[in-house]
Order: C-alpha cells, then sequence, then structure tokens
C-alpha cells in the first residue's frame, strides 16, 4: 500500500487517482500507523508552507516522516511536499522538516524571459526539465517532455548534486530532487499526462540501494 | 521557459457536450468524458468544461461528468457555470477539478472570490468575465464594460477595473472572453486582451473568436495572453491540436509537443 499523506494542504484525489490508474493501491491516511505499515509514501501538497507545518506538528506527522525518512523507507513529495521537506521557507518565514538539507526561496519579482515580457507568478502551466543527474525517476521520459507547475516558491538544496533536474522560469530553478530514499517534483506529477505518469509509475517501481 | 497554453472548452448541458459536433474518429461526440479523453490524446494542455444546464436539480450529473473526467484524463481541468457558493466550488473541486470558474456570482458577491480562494487556494479560482466594448464613459474609463448572465444583463462595471479588483480578491487566473468576438471565427479581440494581460500579474486566457490558428498566433503575441481558449475550430475538426501547436510553434511561440 502506498500512504498518500493528508495534512489540510489542499485536494489529494488526483494523486489518489492517478495511482490508481497505474494499479497501485493507495490510501489517503493521517494515521501513523497506516503510514508505518506502508510500502511507500507520497507527500503531496497545494498551499501556503506555515499553514502546512502547523498542521504537520499537530498532528505529530512531522516526527512519523522524518522517522520513516530515516528508516529507508521511498518517498515522494510532490509541489508543497517538496518545499516542506527543505530545511527552512521564505514563505511566512517557516522552519520546515528538515529532511533535505537546504532552504525554499519565493521568485523575485520583475522576472522577465527573453524577449523581454514581463513574467507572471506563480509560475503556471506546462515547462520542461533539465536532466542534471540520471536517476531511475527518470525512466522512459525524453528531453521534450513538459510538465504542469502552478508555484511561488521553490526549493535550494545545499548539495547541488540533489538536484535531479531544473526548470527555467526567468532564472534557473530545481524541479526534481534526489537525496537518498527521497525524491520530490517541484512540478505536479499526477497532472502532467503521460510523461508525470510515466515518472509516478517510476517512483513506484523503484528499490532505493542501500 | 514556460508554454503557452491550448484549451479547448466544452459546453456541457445535462451531462451531454451541447453543439453539432462532426469527428471523423470514432468517439461518442455527446458523451464529454469521450471528448476530454481525445482532446487529452491530442495534447490539449488543459480542459475547461462549462455546465450550462438550466435546473439546479439536475447538477448532480455534472458533478458525475466531473468524477469520471477526473478518473479518464490526468491534466488540470476547470469547471465554470452556475456557481453560487463556496459549496458548490468544494462539490466541483472534491470531484476532481483542478480549478473552479466564477463569472455572473462573483459580479454579484465578490466575496465569493475571496473566500473560494482563502478555502482552497488562489490557484483553483479562476474568474470568467464576459466583456462588451461599448467605448470609454464616465463609469467604463477602458470602454470595455462587463457583462453578466450569459451576455444579457450590463453592470455599469468597468472591464479593467474589475479584473485588478478580483485580482486583489484572491482570482488566481483570468478567464477573458469577448462577447463581441464570441461566435464569430474572426479572431480574438487583441486590444481588450492586451489591455487586462499588461496590467494583471495573473495568467489570463484569452476567450472567443478563435477561427484559425493565425488567430492564437495573435492572441498569444500581440494580445499578450498566457493561454488560449478554443471551441468550434477543434470541435469540428477543422483544426486538429497537433497542426495548431506545430503552427504556433513553427511562428517561434512555447508550445508542449509532447504528450
Amino acid at each position: 500500500m502506498i500512504a498518500i499523506i493528508d495534512y489540510n494542504a489542499g485536494n489529494l484525489t488526483s494523486v489518489a487517482r492517478a495511482v490508481a490508474h497505474l494499479g497501485f493501491s493507495g490510501r489517503i491516511t493521517r494515521e501513523a500507523q497506516d503510514i508505518r505499515r506502508s510500502e511507500r509514501i507520497i507527500f503531496p501538497g497545494v498551499g501556503a508552507a506555515g499553514a502546512a507545518m502547523e498542521s504537520l506538528r499537530a498532528s505529530g506527522l512531522d516526527a512519523v516522516l522524518q522517522e520513516q525518512f530515516a528508516a529507508g523507507k521511498p518517498i515522494l513529495g510532490i509541489c508543497l511536499g517538496t518545499q516542506v521537506i527543505m530545511g527552512h521557507s521564505e514563505e511566512n518565514d517557516t522552519a520546515c522538516l528538515g529532511i533535505v538539507p537546504g532552504r525554499v526561496r519565493g521568485f523575485p519579482p520583475h522576472l522577465t524571459d527573453p524577449s523581454g515580457q514581463r513574467l507572471k507568478i506563480p509560475h503556471m502551466g506546462w515547462n520542461r526539465i533539465h536532466i542534471q543527474r540520471h536517476h531511475p525517476l527518470l525512466a522512459g521520459l525524453s528531453l521534450h517532455d513538459e510538465f504542469y507547475f502552478v508555484h511561488s516558491y521553490y526549493p535550494v538544496p545545499e548539495d547541488p548534486s540533489c538536484v535531479l533536474a531544473s526548470s527555467d522560469y526567468g532564472i534557473g530553478f530545481a524541479s526534481l530532487l534526489g537525496y537518498r530514499n527521497l525524491v520530490a517534483t517541484q512540478f505536479h506529477l499526477e497532472k502532467s499526462g503521460r510523461p508525470g505518469l510515466r515518472m509516478l509509475q517510476n517512483f513506484c517501481d523503484w528499490e532505493p540501494l542501500g | 521557459m514556460l508554454s503557452k497554453r491550448i484549451i479547448p472548452c466544452l459546453d456541457v448541458r445535462n451531462g451531454r457536450t451541447t453543439k453539432g459536433i462532426r469527428f471523423k474518429d470514432n468517439i461518442d461526440i455527446g458523451d464529454p468524458v469521450e471528448m476530454a479523453r481525445y482532446y487529452y490524446e491530442q495534447g490539449a494542455d488543459e480542459i475547461v468544461f462549462y455546465d450550462i444546464t438550466a435546473s439546479h436539480e439536475r447538477r448532480g450529473i455534472m458533478i458525475d461528468v466531473v468524477r469520471r473526467v477526473a478518473e479518464t484524463i490526468f491534466i488540470p481541468f476547470s469547471v465554470g457555470g452556475g456557481i453560487q457558493r463556496v459549496d458548490d466550488m468544494r462539490e466541483v473541486l472534491l470531484a476532481g477539478a483542478e480549478k473552479v470558474s466564477v463569472n455572473s456570482a462573483a459580479v454579484r458577491n465578490p466575496e465569493i472570490i475571496a473566500q473560494g480562494a482563502e478555502a482552497f487556494g488562489s490557484q483553483c479560482i479562476v474568474l470568467g468575465m464576459d466583456v462588451k466594448h461599448v467605448g470609454p464613459a464616465e463609469r467604463i474609463p477602458s470602454g470595455y464594460e462587463v457583462v453578466i448572465d450569459g451576455g444579457r444583463t450590463y453592470m455599469g462595471m468597468d472591464a479593467l477595473e474589475w479584473a485588478l479588483r478580483a485580482e486583489r480578491l484572491g482570482a488566481g487566473e483570468i478567464c477573458l472572453n469577448s462577447i463581441d468576438a464570441d461566435g464569430t471565427q474572426d479572431g480574438y479581440e487583441l486590444k481588450l486582451t492586451a489591455l487586462i494581460s499588461e496590467r494583471v500579474a495573473i495568467p489570463v486566457i484569452a476567450s472567443g473568436g478563435a477561427g484559425r490558428p493565425e488567430h492564437l498566433r495573435d492572441v498569444l503575441t500581440v494580445g499578450q495572453a498566457d493561454a488560449a481558449l478554443i471551441a468550434s475550430m477543434v470541435h469540428y475538426g477543422t483544426y486538429p491540436i497537433p497542426e495548431i501547436k506545430a503552427y504556433l510553434k513553427r511562428c517561434g511561440i512555447p508550445v508542449r509537443m509532447t504528450w
């Protein structure tokens, strides 16, 4: 069973549907027992870092996630989940889970594209990823595949070798992270058509080494 | 670099797509779920459903459509039409839509935008605007007036002012429909689109008037739109989505070409 963590951070049904579509058994849950019993964990989320961390602390799920990461269970962060696993977020000046050392920054205002057109925040829509480092999560994907993003903040890991892929939106930013038994996407792979489903399938099949 | 989005729009009445849609492919053209699947496979970047079901009692049919669409396609889609309250938004989002759009209800009660953004996040809340060119007047400095109830009721409200106010209230995106251009297939209202898109910091989806790929090129460049809504030109099979995208790419416009 794949535990899909429910912590009052957005609608989890699309993640659960994508998992079911691929033929895996997923369970939307906030119970520590379910999470400990699961084979892998999906940690999604939409919303603001401050409220998300508050909810994780109040429910004790923060400690459960840290413990499950330390135990070596495969974990997939998505969007806000990818930000909350970092050490600290600029959004609401929030101390986060600290599973991946590093920070979360906001896109600077007044970004422009190469033609000089002003870029809007949030970064919303389809964008490419530029692969920096090979990883089983990237199996079967092409250079031209695009993924669906909706975000105003992005992760900046301390160790650049955690960045599996980056994307461009006025500046370059990390859009896919890999750190031990954890992978994390800034984009919504559950809403990114065939390439997103392939990446989700890759996660469901992934056996981290060591 | 962010791709410009191409978004087919489906009108749904009592659980069936309306308009005489002709497809060569062997699909049930009246079934919104099948049509959503078709456009998903054709490379649509997002899909908009507009519920024009007349009676309130039949709203449950639309929720069932939303649920089935969510099980079938794995790209974002939004649902509009008849959204009056935050509870209506919740129902549509929980059924699996990524976004919900409000139009007339937001004009009558702008707080619904703030309430929706607070409850579900701005990224879920699309402001639908129907706009008519009336020429500059004291209350309408931009010359574009907001019209509601499907184009029947003039509100004495300036389109640009309303767009800026909706943005402040927490709308995450604006779907901007020109009543003058709608249904003409003569091209989008470029001046209106550029006027709004230049001034708001949230994405603008241009709607109304698409008949040829050149119209999309113009609204995505001159009109500065972030996305283009299309209906007849794809429903009638005149221009398949891959062909439209290939054309835009040749024009140097960033579009998603693999799916």
